[in-house]
């Protein structure tokens, strides 16, 4: 159950830094989405796959009987899920504003916090 | 809930409550003023307490929920975290002050305060928490509190800025999920104290070294060590000064404080894998650092690029990792976090005295503000080492610790960089306040606006100054850091009780 996981996880990681070499900021967005899914990935296999119930105690029974899956990974899982999916969106608003103003996705193009020398200091806008 | 939790809890509480609260009142200007600063006192004093209980008592620790360790989320405080903590609380105060004259209109309506309050309460949170997982989340908060102060004035530099923090961040806290996902894997346990116990246990010591040095990366990128650094020096000055000044402060050496607790308490057995390599990154990240600065026109970029030189002592301390060199990377944390937030104030008041940033369009300044003059040498001095100031005991620590351990290359490394990073500082002096004035100045400052600023930055020079002038009990605080971190025997029971051994 795990081996077809951990190749997708290598492929989900090259395709991420593949994507995240671009120069254009959207394309490495993208990337970081695919590099958020095979850390969540990670966590998953990592905390084993077994076949399982999951972890709810039934009805007249005081615990959980041991069948039950790990229920740790899903948690942690869950969490990394809510906190990526609100920094993308940050970063996505950030993309849409460094478009918009600095007419530009190349981030070789970008140059306006640290100018090349004798284009004027960043400092001197602020 | 017990009393060392409502200890451990409140540091991270009364930020996170100041801050919502702050969410609500940001059209309400006087009310906001009100609020920010008693969180922050609030803050200082649960800081106070709680450095005074472990003193006392020894190291706290508290698990939430009601769940026993290592089963629930646990907070702990030793020495180191108490201090750091304390740290924040004085930075906290000192900077919310500052920027109740500094935060202009704009930033101030996008919510700068609330911002500010969260990352004091992420950076409380990260220092006391004993979970790695939920170190990783602090971090979380960390990074998207300082997203929004990045953000928090318009320009294409600020953009541009935030585009290369957020950019390598991400990529750094996404390092840092693997890592604990694959440590988890390994042991089964994410609990920092249960985690010493287990790691110890695991049979490949291939995996384990590859799971290490995948979580140093990540704390690496935060701590802005060499080569991963870059993205500083690219987004620090684009902020508001008062946020450049927490950051400054805090966020790279919450970084370091992770890489501390990751070698002495997680992985301590593998001082091989600290030693050589972390060495070899200390020294470069000191030597690239220093001539960074050197090359820089602008205050705080020269400032910001003496952050990553600095951060070569304290990780010198760690790479080292003997007694002596541990206690002057302590002492190194707390004086460079106050030093270092103070210059970047004091560059605000450069700015506001002589209206620019630039050296070369600064000047006059010691004639027109002998005040400012005095606040700037100060820290200055201070960060270049000169005695009596507290920069001065941290690099002798460092440097005799190297010495000590026969690293004579690091000690001479350590010794040179601190000599260009007077070259740095008397840049900046001659330039500002030497040098004739190229413009004519620009109108003072409202009174209550000076008085605003030029109190916190007086106030942490003076600290600046006591630390020097009278560094014993300081000292033995580190000294007495640097055993916990050696020792992790007392961490270990504190958390897990005596029966986990």
């Amino acid at each position: 159950m795990s081996f077809p996981l951990v190749l997708l996880v290598g492929l989900l990681f090259s395709a991420a830094a593949y994507l995240m070499l671009d120069r254009n900021f959207v394309r490495y967005l993208f990337g970081l989405v695919l590099l958020g899914t095979a850390a969540n990935l990670v966590l998953f296999v990592a905390g084993r796959l077994t076949p399982a119930e999951p972890a709810i105690v039934p009805p007249g029974l005081e615990a959980p009987d041991d069948r039950i899956a790990n229920a740790l990974p899903q948690a942690l899982i869950l969490t990394a899920i809510v906190i990526s999916f609100a920094l993308l969106a940050f970063a996505l608003v950030l993309a849409v504003r460094a478009a918009r103003d600095l007419g530009t996705a190349d981030t070789d193009a970008m140059r306006h916090a640290e100018p090349p020398p004798g284009e004027g200091d960043p400092e001197e806008a602020l | 809930m017990s009393e060392p939790g409502v200890l451990l809890v409140l540091p991270i509480l009364v930020p996170l409550a100041a801050g919502a609260l702050l969410l609500v009142l940001r059209e309400r200007r006087t009310a906001a003023r009100v609020v920010s600063v008693a969180g922050l006192v609030g803050l200082l004093g649960s800081a106070v307490v709680l450095l005074r209980a472990v003193l006392e008592g020894g190291i706290l620790a508290t698990t939430l929920g009601g769940w026993p360790a290592p089963f629930g989320i646990t907070l702990a405080a030793d020495t180191f975290s108490a201090m750091l903590v304390l740290v924040n609380g004085v930075l906290g105060l000192a900077i919310g002050v500052y920027a109740l004259g500094d935060v202009d209109d704009a930033t101030r309506r996008l919510g700068f305060a609330p911002y500010f309050h969260v990352l004091l309460a992420g950076i409380s949170g990260a220092f006391l928490t004993g979970d790695l997982f939920n170190l990783y989340v602090w971090f979380e908060v960390m990074l998207i509190a300082t997203f929004g102060l990045l953000v928090s004035r318009p320009g294409r530099a600020q953009t541009d800025g935030a585009v290369k923090y957020v950019a390598i961040n991400l990529v750094a806290t996404t390092a840092l999920l693997v890592g604990i996902g694959l440590l988890y894997g390994l042991t089964g346990t994410l609990n920092l104290a249960d985690l010493h116990g287990k790691v110890a246990r695991i049979e490949s010591g291939a995996l384990r070294d590859a799971v290490a040095v995948l979580l140093l990366l990540a704390f690496a990128v935060k701590a802005a060590l060499f080569p991963l650094f870059f993205w500083l020096p690219a987004s620090y000055h684009t902020t508001s000064v008062s946020a450049s000044a927490i950051f400054a402060g805090m966020l790279t050496k919450v970084g370091a404080y992770a890489m501390f607790r990751l070698l002495t308490l997680v992985f301590p057995q593998t001082p091989g894998l600290a030693i050589a390599p972390l060495l070899a990154v200390a020294m470069l990240t000191m030597v690239s650092g220093v001539l960074g600065a050197a090359s820089q026109t602008g205050i705080r970029r020269i400032l910001s690029f003496h952050i990553v030189s600095q951060l070569g002592y304290i990780v010198l301390g760690l790479a080292l990792y003997t007694r002596l060199a541990l206690t002057g990377a302590v002492f190194y944390l707390m004086h460079h976090i106050l030093v270092k937030a103070n210059l970047f104030l004091v560059g605000g008041l450069i700015r506001r005295a002589g209206g620019s940033f630039v050296l070369a369009d600064l000047g006059g300044l010691y004639r027109r503000a002998p005040l400012l003059a005095v606040l700037f040498l100060v820290p200055a001095g201070s960060l270049a080492g000169f005695p009596p100031l507290s920069g001065f005991w941290a690099k002798l620590l460092l440097i005799l610790a190297s010495l000590e351990a026969g690293q004579y290359l690091a000690a001479t490394v350590a010794l040179v960089v601190g000599f260009l990073t007077i070259y740095s500082m008397a840049k900046i002096w001659i330039a500002a306040f030497w040098k004739p004035a190229p413009h004519a100045p620009p109108p003072p400052a409202p009174p209550a606006v000076r008085a605003l600023t030029i109190a916190p930055v007086a106030v942490l020079a003076a600290i600046t100054v006591v630390l020097g002038l009278w560094p014993q009990p300081f000292l033995a605080v580190a000294e007495r850091a640097a055993d916990e971190l050696l020792d992790s025997t007392a961490y270990v029971e504190a958390v897990l009780g005596k029966a986990a051994r």
